[in-house]
């Protein structure tokens, strides 16, 4: 009762970009505070949105009140030192590791609101590839692809497969369908991770560091399908060390440090001779080491 | 009585027959060992701190306790709980007291059960703590529930990995079972003590028991080897 009144009577809170509310921003989740509404905003809700969020360990603070936009077919690109927190973001904004403070919003709908149930449906809408593949050891290529299939949308064991063949034949696998992760590459890994991940039709892509833990002669067939994803109009938000494959692909780098985005905008515009960002201050380090 | 003649009439018919009393006192004892570490272990590994807790007392206690000096109690000490019902309350609570006269079937499977399930649990957390977080991240990012999550990925996992020190443990507890002698079972290591004092053949009698064991650890090796075989994952320099 007490907090539907307090809904009623609580004025609508700020948003980046509100008209009625300029340079307001949004308001970081604490318990008994008004729920940060999207609704609130007459703007159309951006495909998701990532507001304040912040996490702590211990006394260390992981991330402090990052907020972020991703529009139906952006690729943001995150970039910066190790430790900075772009790993610990991604898991927030997927509720993994749910933030301490701040929320997500997948088409307007917070997730902090939701049940646990809900949650669920809130994490498949969202597609993760992870460093380190993290496929179904004791399951083969084609099941790793099925089993969310069958077990998380019910669906009928031969619609998961032939799915799950389709997925693998975009990423070029069709024909490794039956081998199990320790026979496979790692490139060819991280493809049936990206199958996996496309099979469950989410509605973004959190992309964390996908092509660190290879071979560098096995990042380019990785690269190929993140870019083939972009070029379909897949909205994504990657984490990488690749600059030079980024730049490229995207409109917006978000460099972070220290748990904070701390320069964002154009490659053209952070990466300029003389900018002086520290955006291009890291990305000259980090072609020194990688030659180009 | 000829020695051959000693074998075929006397120590090998005896034998069989304490041989399937000892089948019946191991197959049980198994499979109840193997499903209280389960719950344990997965208790102990995931359940919240007062569970864990709990259990690790019982742990504790079956795993640092002699495994003969519990079957004395669970089968001559128990039954004195109910005497003592009886004296406090009157031969009305008989039905109840009579519950803590075990048999020595029951006493014997429920101490190798019990004792067996602590060693198991251990096998069990230690695999489930052996199986990295990435997978479970994975699957719960796929859309999984916590408990699915658990069961269609971590479990498979670490059930092959708890594999070989469970059957291990199976292998302890055919040979442990002999102690169910001293509840007065007349399994196979009774039986054969039972003839050998009848008939002063000693050597004969031991000889041919632990021929008996090795037959049945051999075939319980053997089912194991082709059961981790058979879960074995291609490629898998660790499982196969």
């Amino acid at each position: 009762m007490t907090a539907q009144l307090q809904k009623a009577t609580a004025p609508p809170a700020g948003r980046p970009g509100d008209p009625e509310r300029p340079g307001a921003t949004c308001t970081p989740y604490a318990p008994g505070a008004p729920p940060v509404t999207a609704a609130a905003s007459p703007a159309p809700p951006h495909l998701l949105e990532a507001c304040g969020i912040t996490k702590t360990m211990g006394d260390k603070i992981l991330l402090h009140e990052v907020s972020l936009t991703l529009d139906r077919g952006d690729l943001k690109v995150l970039i910066g030192p190790s430790g900075g927190g772009k790993s610990t973001l991604l898991q927030c904004i997927h509720f993994l590791n749910p933030p301490d403070g701040g929320d997500v919003f997948l088409d307007g709908e917070s997730a902090r609101d939701m049940s646990r149930m809900n949650i669920c449906l809130f994490r498949r809408e969202i597609g993760m590839i992870f460093q380190d593949f993290n496929l179904f050891d004791h399951l083969t290529a084609r099941d790793n692809v099925a089993v969310a299939l069958r077990r998380v949308k019910g669906w009928a064991k031969r619609e998961a497969y032939d799915r799950a063949m389709a997925e693998l034949d975009r990423v070029g696998l069709a024909s490794r369908a039956d081998l199990y992760p320790a026979q496979l590459s790692g490139g060819q890994k991280q493809r049936v991770s990206i199958a996996r991940a496309l099979a469950m039709d989410p509605k973004v892509m959190l992309l964390d560091e996908p092509t660190s833990a290879l071979d560098p002669e096995l990042i380019g067939e990785v690269l190929k399908v993140i870019q083939d994803l972009h070029e379909g109009g897949m909205t994504m938000l990657m984490v990488t060390h690749q600059v030079g494959f980024a730049r490229h692909m995207t409109k917006e780098f978000l460099f972070m440090e220290s748990g904070r985005i701390t320069e964002s905008g154009s490659p053209e515009e952070l990466l300029r001779d003389g900018s002086g960002s520290r955006t291009s201050d890291f990305c000259s380090k980090l072609s020194e080491i990688q030659g180009g | 009585m000829g020695t051959l003649e000693f074998y075929r009439t006397v120590l090998f018919p005896a034998l069989n027959k304490g041989l399937w009393v000892s089948i019946q006192i191991i197959v049980p004892s198994a499979v109840l060992g193997v499903a209280i570490g389960i719950l344990a272990g997965v208790g102990r590994s995931l359940g919240t701190s007062r569970l864990s807790r709990a259990l690790d007392a019982y742990v504790a206690v079956f795993r640092g306790t002699p495994l003969v000096v519990q079957l004395m109690m669970w089968y001559y000490g128990l039954p004195t709980v109910g005497v003592f019902l009886e004296s406090q309350f009157g031969p009305g609570v008989s039905p109840l007291s009579s519950l803590f006269r075990l048999s020595p079937y029951a006493s014997s499977v429920t101490a190798f059960a019990l004792c067996s399930g602590a060693y198991q649990s251990e096998y069990i957390r230690g695999a489930l703590l052996s199986i990295k977080k990435g997978q479970y991240m994975a699957a719960l990012s796929l859309g999984f529930t916590r408990a699915q999550a658990f069961w269609r990925i971590t479990a498979p996992a670490a059930a092959r990995r708890a594999l070989p020190g469970c059957g291990n443990e199976i292998i302890y507890l055919i040979k442990y079972s002999s102690l169910a002698m001293i509840v007065t079972m007349s399994e196979l290591t009774g039986q054969a003590k039972g003839i050998a004092t009848m008939y002063f053949r000693y050597l004969e009698c031991y000889l041919a028991t632990a021929g008996y064991y090795l037959a049945l650890v051999t075939l319980a090796t053997w089912l194991l080897s082709w059961m981790e075989r058979r879960l074995a994952i291609p490629g898998d320099p660790g499982l196969s």
